[in-house]
């Protein structure tokens, strides 16, 4: 290892070592919880009559921990680094930077403790009541004056494609989080939205598509412009592909709110324009993809031996498979089919499990032995038993959800001679229930994973300098 | 819809194609001065980036998704107030009475409107109703042994009705009659079910803690209980039988209840709201109310006569 590639002293490396090792904390408990409600939809037993640890009460902590806390300290630690690394320049305010992270973490402490006891606002994925949709808001500011102060004391003359992504990750979603969680608080611990009836759902899902545009998407598509080209040494493969793509994705992403509301009380020209968008957004979701496999022309090789590299391009595989199943998603005649159906949390975790957690993955560990000064992480065979355990786990829970959800869907609309509907709902809970035992399994997979990460990187940290490559060497003898 | 949102609506849903559409042309063309193929010329922490083509597949794709999508939008509702030249609506919107909804409803069916609803109500009654018009010609009593008939009403009843009385029929001791047994509150005719079924009921047990006291309560739960057979106290018995005769008023003097009323028989042993000390005490202290709903707007009469030969069939199998 040469000394360029070590850790650099001008660099705020202390505020991405933190939110790197809240990453993977966040998402062991994140995706426990997970596991846990996916094992009380066959075994309901398993809330032990305790209220707080009821499927309505711990769902939202789940969707909380894993978008916010794993995803969010994910973007926080990546986005830091990436911007100090290619703008050549340490943060803008180490401050800020100290005041993001204690900050952030209020915030979800402040959900695990208020989620479990039933403060709500009831809204999908901004559950959390006005108190701490404030401080969220003062985390936010804070993290974009860091951001953009940082671009802006830039020493590099252009200011990198991740960094674009990035950005646009962090505006639009203070756009949509002070948009959407817009409300009149009655007490501390309750409020009501200002918006009503249609407008309010509509409110709902132009912030929710977005949460997955632009924080699950956009966020980690910065992550992903710089992570793959830097583990597979080559350039990005196409700057004027990325260009098209982004402007077109941050364009269109805006509008496909409405497809989650087809065939409601939202007017029918506000569904079709959701919908026509969404499809047109198909072809630049792909653009991202096809820029980050490309990158790796010339490299293809390395995915034999490198399983970082394996995670990175996997994920841009699942990446461009929920892409493409979305828009199928939001054609009226699909959706009709799918909504409210297992197959939406299937295409879901396809998008969390295999882009945005994979990605995540495969940059930790890149990071975690540039961050603690190690030549490599602890153990190459155990990031690829990771690797098989996360895949294995995702498709078996997609699979799982995709069966489930068409079963469901076809079953909810079978009609016999006469007119009336052929089963019950309980009778599509009943044929549900081998899938979410398999879904219980995939999850389990995946959180056995995790563990085996923590433990890699608790390993690598913990290890003496010198000793890491001789202890690798003595594993895959 | 006014004319200014319309064209706002236009102007910014067009635009974004229009932009991605120009983009898309101008990223085409090499317009950036570097040899297609060439390295970008800057460096970000090693990392270099290519001046390749768009792929063409690609391209392609997004020009068809393009073109597909503002055809789309001149076929179907999308542009604001702009109704789209097929004329085609997902359902009568914009009503706001269930009076206006059926009038447009009706109105849509009668003009051949391509209403999607309208257009599905309009197939469904003119392949489903015939059914039920003939079923509805046998009295309820012999439909009941019609086993189609019963076995299309239990799906009726799946769907509708098992929500409060459960898949069994056996109800719930919170207000939800057992369908099963004889014990009917307001009669168990054909007629008497289809009339139950058709406007609903609402039964209401007036409190009497304000006016009793807890101990007349208490002695009033005793009487009634001791009415079924249960073991109670003997003094608290026959005070709680002086206080019943308010009571009798509507469950009758001998406690058999009144079907025209719908007050519950207090000697059978059957409760509607659970027989234990504490739950008949809560019953006395505050009282009950029981709703049935209507189902005459969501079934219609027809159905409604099918469901009944299922109900009446539950307590008259043998």
């Amino acid at each position: 290892m040469s000394e360029t590639s070590q850790v650099h002293p001008d660099y705020n490396y202390k505020v991405v070592r933190q939110f790197t090792i809240m990453t993977i904390v966040w998402g062991i408990i994140g995706m426990s919880l997970g596991v846990l409600i996916a094992a009380q939809l066959f075994a309901p037993a398993l809330n032990f009559d305790i209220p707080w640890l009821t499927y309505s009460r711990l769902r939202p902590l789940h969707t909380n921990a894993v978008i916010f806390a794993f995803g969010g300290s994910a973007l926080f630690s990546t986005s830091y680094y990436i911007v100090q690394r290619t703008c050549q320049v340490r943060l803008f305010s180490d401050k800020l930077a100290a005041f993001t992270f204690w900050g952030w973490q209020a915030v979800i402490v402040a959900a695990v403790i208020t989620l479990p006891l039933g403060y709500t606002s009831s809204k999908e994925y901004a559950e959390l009541e006005w108190p701490i949709d404030i401080l969220i808001t003062l985390v936010w500011v804070a993290y974009i004056i860091n951001f953009f102060g940082t671009l802006v004391i830039r020493k590099t003359s252009h200011i990198y494609v991740a960094n674009w992504f990035l950005g646009a990750f962090m505006l639009t979603v203070a756009v949509l989080h002070i948009g959407n969680s817009m409300v009149i608080p009655v007490s501390f611990t309750k409020s009501y939205s200002i918006y009503a009836g249609a407008v309010d759902a509509m409110m709902q899902w132009w912030y929710g598509h977005n949460a997955v545009g632009f924080f699950l998407t956009a966020g980690f598509l910065g992550m992903m412009y710089y992570f793959v080209p830097k583990q597979a040494g080559r350039p990005v493969y196409s700057y004027r592909l990325s260009i098209v793509h982004f402007w077109a994705l941050t364009s269109l992403y805006i509008w496909a709110g409405p497809h989650h509301l087809h065939y409601t009380a939202l007017p029918d020209w506000t569904q079709s324009l959701g919908m026509v968008m969404s499809i047109i957004l198909f072809v630049p979701s792909w653009g991202g993809m096809i820029n980050g496999i490309m990158t790796l022309s010339g490299a293809w090789h390395k995915l034999r031996t490198d399983p970082i590299l394996r995670f990175l391009i996997v994920s841009l595989s699942f990446y461009g498979m929920s892409t493409f199943e979305g828009p199928m998603m939001a054609i009226k005649t699909v959706n009709a089919l799918s909504h409210y159906t297992d197959w939406t949390i299937g295409h879901v975790h396809s998008g969390a499990l295999g882009w945005v957690a994979m990605v995540s993955i495969g940059s930790i560990y890149h990071l975690i032995p540039i961050l603690f000064a190690q030549p490599k992480m602890y153990s190459t065979r155990l990031i690829d038993i990771h690797f098989w355990l996360a895949t294995i786990g995702v498709v078996l829970y997609i699979v799982a959800m995709w069966m489930s959800g068409v079963l469901q869907g076809l079953m909810w609309r079978q009609v016999n001679s006469d007119g009336t509907l052929t089963y019950s709902f309980v009778e599509s809970l009943e044929a549900s229930k081998p899938f979410y035992i398999v879904r219980f399994i995939g999850g389990l997979f995946v959180v056995v994973g995790m563990l085996i990460m923590a433990y890699n990187c608790y390993k690598t940290i913990r290890t003496p300098k010198e000793s890491i490559a001789d202890n690798t060497a003595s594993a895959a003898a | 819809m006014s004319m200014f949102w319309t064209i706002w609506i236009s102007v910014i849903s067009l635009g974004t194609i229009l932009g991605c559409y120009l983009l898309l042309r101008w990223c085409l063309s090499n317009k950036i001065g570097i040899d297609e193929g060439a390295s970008m010329g800057h460096v970000f922490d090693g990392i270099e980036e290519i001046n390749n083509q768009l792929p063409r597949w690609w391209t392609i794709l997004f020009y068809i998704t393009m073109v597909w999508g503002v055809a789309y939008l001149i076929f179907y509702p999308g542009l604001g107030g702009f109704k789209g030249v097929l004329g085609w609506t997902s359902s009568n919107q914009g009503v706001l009475s269930l009076e206006e909804s059926k009038l447009a409803l009706q109105r849509d069916i009668d003009d051949g409107n391509w209403n999607e609803y309208a257009l599905q109500i309009k197939y469904a009654s003119e392949k489903f109703d015939p059914i039920f018009e003939e079923y509805a010609k046998t009295p309820v009593e012999l439909l009941a042994q019609n086993k189609e008939a019963v076995k299309i009403g239990q799906r009726l009843y799946i769907q509708n009705c098992a929500q409060c009385h459960g898949s069994n029929a056996k109800g719930a001791a919170s207000g939800f009659p057992d369908l099963t047994d004889d014990d009917w509150l307001y009669g168990g005719s054909g007629d008497k079910i289809k009339e139950t079924l058709i406007l609903g009921r609402r039964g209401v047990m007036p409190g009497w803690f304000n006016s009793m006291g807890e101990d007349g309560v208490a002695e009033v739960v005793a009487y009634t209980l001791s009415l079924s057979g249960r073991d109670v106290e003997q003094g608290l018995k026959d005070k709680g039988k002086v206080r019943f005769a308010v009571c009798a008023a509507c469950h009758g003097m001998d406690g058999k209840g009144n079907q025209i009323l719908g007050a519950p028989n207090l000697t059978d042993n059957i409760w509607l709201y659970g027989g234990n000390t504490k739950s008949v005490t809560q019953t006395l202290n505050y009282g009950r109310n029981g709703v049935m709903p209507a189902f005459d707007e969501t079934l219609g009469e027809d159905k409604v006569h099918v469901v009944a030969a299922y109900v009446y069939s539950l307590s008259h199998s043998k």
